[in-house]
């Protein structure tokens, strides 16, 4: 449902995206693994046009996204994002999180917004947290509370950028225990992680990106356990026994 | 003392009216600020060059004129230009235009200084750049925004006395008017200086409750 076919993206003259070619099947979870710097938050960002691309195409159902077009903003309803550092809006309960874009974006009533909140929230172990400012809020339960908004628009697929990279380790599990029940009710999910373990479990496939290019991808498993390529066996020692 | 009392007796009531005229300048000009304030802010925010820049250009025009020429400006050239204005009208528009341009650089500020994350997450669920603007950025820029805000209007409120200059009778014109009529330099700018207090004070304890509040409903 999400195809790359020969992206390639530069800030300026620094190229960051090398000719991306992929392919995310519905239901299907994908997580982008590699190095700091090779471009994984730029290829996820580009999905959901927070950054144009220069070359190639981007597709979701066969609709192509572009950052400049008019449609962009109702491409993202579709696509929802969940950020490493969470980015609730402060100003607003969790559950008014929630509720912002079904109510101002997709223009549903707010009686019906609230319901759908509420049992997301439920969902996500926060019932009793609804009326909590995020600043009232663990880092895990923020970061809860944003997959509930992102589910809130009824997504066809969520794109996570390190989801856990900015939390607490003892925060971690509560965080991944609502992505892997995600995954099993087959939402699609694109994932940038280093959590090396969960990709195993969770993903169906895996793309080892180094330098802007796929080095490798292929079965979660596979790529993991068993990887082909110098540079994916070098990087996936060093995430599992940092020195 | 006995005297000063019976002599500020016998001032106050055109003092007063003074002081209504300053208040009726003052909030007008206010007023009139803020929104145009809003509006420079928002266009020089907007990321469309042929809005941002003219504005900027503006705004730094009148920053760097003195309020006073400002004020000279609006009241005798513009009836030349075949604009004519009333000194109150002339003085609201002059203090608003000129604080205008202040405030809108503290909002611009303000705006800037909102998290680039809080952008990307409203974009993300879809939302067009007016909502965006109005649900998410404006209500946290202006918290940003409120210390430098409220210290622009009690200067404003201070700067009202410039428009005496164009023989708009407010407080301190009355003063000037008063004090030379009866010599009474001492008792005249006692009480001009303390009713300006009785608007300064007030006001600035105002804004701080507000920031207060403000803060505390983060
Ligand atoms: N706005 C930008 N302007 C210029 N260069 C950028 C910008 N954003 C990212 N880059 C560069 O693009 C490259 C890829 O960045 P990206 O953030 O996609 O990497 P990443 O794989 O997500 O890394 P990390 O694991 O550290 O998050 C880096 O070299 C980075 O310096
Ligand atoms: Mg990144």
């Amino acid at each position: 449902m999400i195809s790359f076919n020969n992206v390639h993206k530069a800030y300026g003259d620094h190229e960051v995206l090398k000719g991306i070619n992929a392919e995310v099947g519905k239901g299907q979870v994908v997580c982008l693994i590699g190095p700091s710097g090779s471009g994984k938050s730029t290829l996820l960002r580009c999905v959901n046009g927070l950054e144009e691309y220069q070359k190639g195409d981007i597709l979701i159902d066969n609709d192509r996204v572009n950052a400049e077009a008019k449609s962009i903003h109702a491409l993202r309803t579709r696509v929802s994002m969940v950020f490493q550092r969470f980015n609730l809006f402060p100003h607003m309960t969790a559950l008014e999180n929630v509720m912002e874009g079904p109510v101002h974006v997709l223009k549903e009533s707010k009686a019906d917004a609230r319901k759908h909140a509420e049992e997301l929230l439920t969902r996500v172990g926060l019932s009793e947290k609804m009326d909590f400012y995020p600043s009232a809020l663990s880092g895990g339960q923020q970061q809860r509370v944003a997959i509930a908004r992102a589910l809130a628009m009824k997504p066809e697929a969520i794109l996570f950028d390190e989801p856990t990279s900015a939390l607490d380790p003892e925060m971690v599990g509560e965080v991944l225990q609502v992505m892997r029940s995600l995954a099993e009710e087959h939402m699609t999910m694109i994932v940038v992680t280093h959590e090396i373990q969960f990709a195993r479990e969770v993903a169906d496939s895996v793309l080892f990106l180094d330098g802007g290019k796929i080095v490798e991808q292929g079965q979660a498993r596979e790529v993991l356990t068993n990887p082909q390529h110098e540079r994916t066996q070098d990087f996936l020692r060093r995430v599992t026994h940092p020195v | 003392m006995n005297d000063f009392l019976t002599r500020s007796a016998e001032y106050l009531p055109l003092l007063l009216n003074g002081l209504w005229l300053t208040v009726a300048v003052t909030v007008l000009s206010l007023v009139l600020a803020t929104a145009l304030g809003l509006l420079w802010a928002l266009l020089r925010t907007s990321g469309v060059p042929w809005l941002s820049g003219p504005t900027r250009v503006f705004v730094e025009l009148v920053r760097g004129i003195p309020i006073l020429v400002v004020l000279f400006y609006i009241y005798f050239v513009m009836p030349e230009l075949g604009v004519d204005l009333t000194a109150f009208q002339a003085g609201v528009i002059g203090l608003a235009l000129t604080y205008s341009c202040y405030i809108g650089e503290t909002f611009r500020a303000g705006i800037e200084a909102v998290d680039k994350g809080q952008i990307e997450a409203a974009k993300s669920i879809g939302m067009k750049r007016p909502m965006m603007m109005r649900r998410i950025v404006l209500p946290q820029a202006f918290k940003i925004v409120m210390p430098p805000y409220a210290n622009n209007s009690v200067m404003l409120l201070k700067d009202s006395s410039q428009v005496s200059v164009i023989s708009v009778a407010e407080l301190t014109m009355q003063g000037k008017m008063l004090a030379s009529s009866t010599f009474d330099n001492m008792t005249v700018f006692t009480l001009v200086a303390l009713l300006y207090l009785c608007l300064t004070i007030p006001l600035n304890l105002g804004m701080g409750r507000i920031e207060k509040m403000l803060r505390r409903s983060r």
